[in-house]
């Protein structure tokens, strides 16, 4: 990918890097991943994965195809179990407590950290109900509030004032950019502290891509983000941190200001410039 | 002849070859729709609605065949429906893999394939004989042993094309397996669901060979369940076979409203399929 364009941009974050805006020595740790293996089968996916996800924070993951990023991701809420053949050993530490321990329950860690995904995913159901479903799972409210339940949803997602006269009509119908928000918003609606975003723009148009970033970038208030990208304009625009990976291995972590003025690994230069993956 | 001709010509015969196929089959079809059409629609009347099967060289009608029809149809409906969807859910979200499913997979192929005269040499076998005596109930057990492979795989076909990020993105919100299976992926796969029950029905509609050996048939008006009942498969069977025309009229007759039914069925089950499809 070619990127004069991160650079320019990454030029002025420069100033504010300067001026020390993401210290890490300053940040909230949400969560923090220690000695941390990933396997599929026999095949060791990641290798010994050290990082801190900082609260309120938007921690993006790059890295080139296959290099292990989405499969971070999905450990944060424990997407694998759904895979017998698929097993994570070490530690993700989250308010004290290891995530990955047996005794953990995942409805109330799914509670806690909610996740996007990379084709919007709208379930064969009314726009209100899309929403509703998730809360349902974990608060049996009020019809009332229910109802303000799924309106402050969608208002967070962005979404609210293209939907309020249509809340019965099937979520399918929308646009894949509305979709998103849509998914996005149902996610929230179960009010996460972490959300886990899994390329959450890749199928969109550019239009739809810019909406879903400043969303983001407002959401951070709220919530920990933490979003895998392969699009590197993208991790430069919305992120705070950034950790690149290749082939299973952390390679470099740090302030997305850093990472990509003057990146400390030279394989993580050449991945930003372009020059590889 | 050169390389692109040579193509055009492949290409214009294998159109010629498949689109005589296609008449073949076709032509068939057509010849038996207006075929039924033609001798069945002089039997329609009201009495055909109204009376009972006479006794030969008397007026009469069909209407306690096709209310022994509609009534074990129903209920081999209702009976093989729920299991059927249970066990394709079961084969889609749960077995997928392990020995269980695998067996039952192969068990249900074994079962959809079984010509329907086994099946009603089967029941006849196991209720029949126990029971002392032809009853409509054995049919119904009859014809719902032909509906539960047809939905089982149905079923399991159309929860497996549910896409899995539907799944993942249900499990993510922290749902159960039980409610993402309710309100997710069978929601997904409704009318491909429904679309196979029709399928059953109408195929279980016009099976004769099955309540052969079960329900018989009656001449008389019956819903007693433990009694042999009249359906119209059994009752088109036994007047055609006769030598009075009354009754081959009145056969006749029978096969135009199965025909017309079963193929109302189909034409229904493709719209619904259509029509979510497009949603």
């Amino acid at each position: 990918m070619n990127t004069p364009m991160s650079f320019a941009t990454a030029r002025q974050r420069d100033q504010s890097a300067i001026t020390g805006t993401m210290d890490p020595a300053r940040e909230h740790v949400q969560i923090m991943a220690r000695d941390f293996n990933f396997y599929y089968g026999k095949f060791q996916a990641l290798k010994n994965i050290n990082l801190e996800i900082y609260k309120n924070r938007v921690t993006a993951f790059i890295g080139p195809s296959g290099c292990g990023k989405s499969t971070l991701l999905r450990t944060f809420n424990r997407m694998y179990e759904l895979y017998p053949e698929q097993r994570a050993e070490g530690q993700l530490m989250m308010d004290g407590r290891n995530i990955l321990d047996k005794d953990v329950d995942l409805i109330d860690l799914r509670a806690r950290v909610g996740m996007v995904f990379q084709k919007p995913t709208p379930f064969p159901m009314s726009i209100y109900e899309n929403i509703a479903f998730g809360v349902s799972m974990h608060e049996s409210l009020p019809r009332a509030l229910m109802q303000e339940r799924v309106e402050w949803a969608l208002r967070k997602g962005a979404l609210w004032d293209e939907v309020k006269d249509k809340l019965d009509q099937s979520g399918m119908s929308l646009s894949g950019g509305q979709q998103q928000r849509l998914c996005i918003a149902r996610c929230i609606a179960v009010k996460p502290e972490v959300i886990l975003l899994d390329e959450p723009t890749s199928a969109l148009d550019p239009i739809s891509t810019a909406r879903i970033e400043e969303l983001i970038t407002e959401l951070k208030k709220d919530f920990t983000i933490v979003i895998v990208t392969h699009n590197m304009q993208q991790a430069a625009r919305v992120s705070d941190y950034t950790a690149y990976m290749y082939l299973g291995d952390l390679i470099e972590f740090g302030p997305t200001d850093s990472i990509f003025i003057k990146p400390k690994s030279r394989q993580t230069e050449d991945y930003i410039t372009g020059r590889f993956g | 002849m050169n390389l692109r001709t040579k193509r055009k010509l492949i290409n214009k015969t294998a159109l010629v070859l498949s689109l005589l196929a296609m008449t073949f089959g076709l032509v068939w079809l057509l010849w038996i729709l207006v075929e039924v059409f033609r001798l069945g629609v002089g039997g329609l009347s009201w009495d055909l609605f109204t009376k009972m099967t006479p006794p030969p060289g008397t007026e009469g009608g069909l209407l306690n065949a096709i209310v022994g029809s509609f009534i074990m149809v129903g209920l081999a409906t209702l009976l093989g429906t729920p299991i059927g969807m249970l066990a394709g859910i079961y084969l889609a979200e749960y077995g997928q893999r392990g020995w269980l499913g695998s067996v039952t997979r192969f068990i249900n192929d074994i079962l959809l394939s079984a010509p329907s005269i086994v099946i009603g040499l089967f029941v006849y076998a196991v209720m029949v004989i126990h029971m002392g005596g032809f009853s409509g109930i054995a049919g119904v057990v009859a014809l719902a042993l032909l509906v539960i492979p047809v939905v089982v795989r149905t079923t399991e076909n159309m929860l497996i094309l549910v896409p899995n990020s539907l799944r993942e993105a249900a499990f993510a919100l922290g749902a159960h397996k039980w409610k993402v299976i309710c309100f997710v992926t069978a929601r997904a796969a409704r009318a491909g669901i429904l679309t196979g029950i029709l399928l059953a029905i109408a195929r279980i509609s016009g099976e004769t060979a099955p309540l052969l050996f079960t329900a018989l048939s009656n001449q008389f008006w019956s819903i007693d369940l433990l009694e042999p009942m009249a359906n119209l498969p059994m009752t088109i069977f036994k007047f055609a076979m006769s030598p009075f025309q009354d009754w081959q009229k009145l056969a006749w007759a029978g096969v135009f409203l199965i025909t017309m039914g079963v193929l109302a069925l189909n034409i229904l089950a493709r719209v619904l399929f259509k029509e979510e499809i497009k949603r």
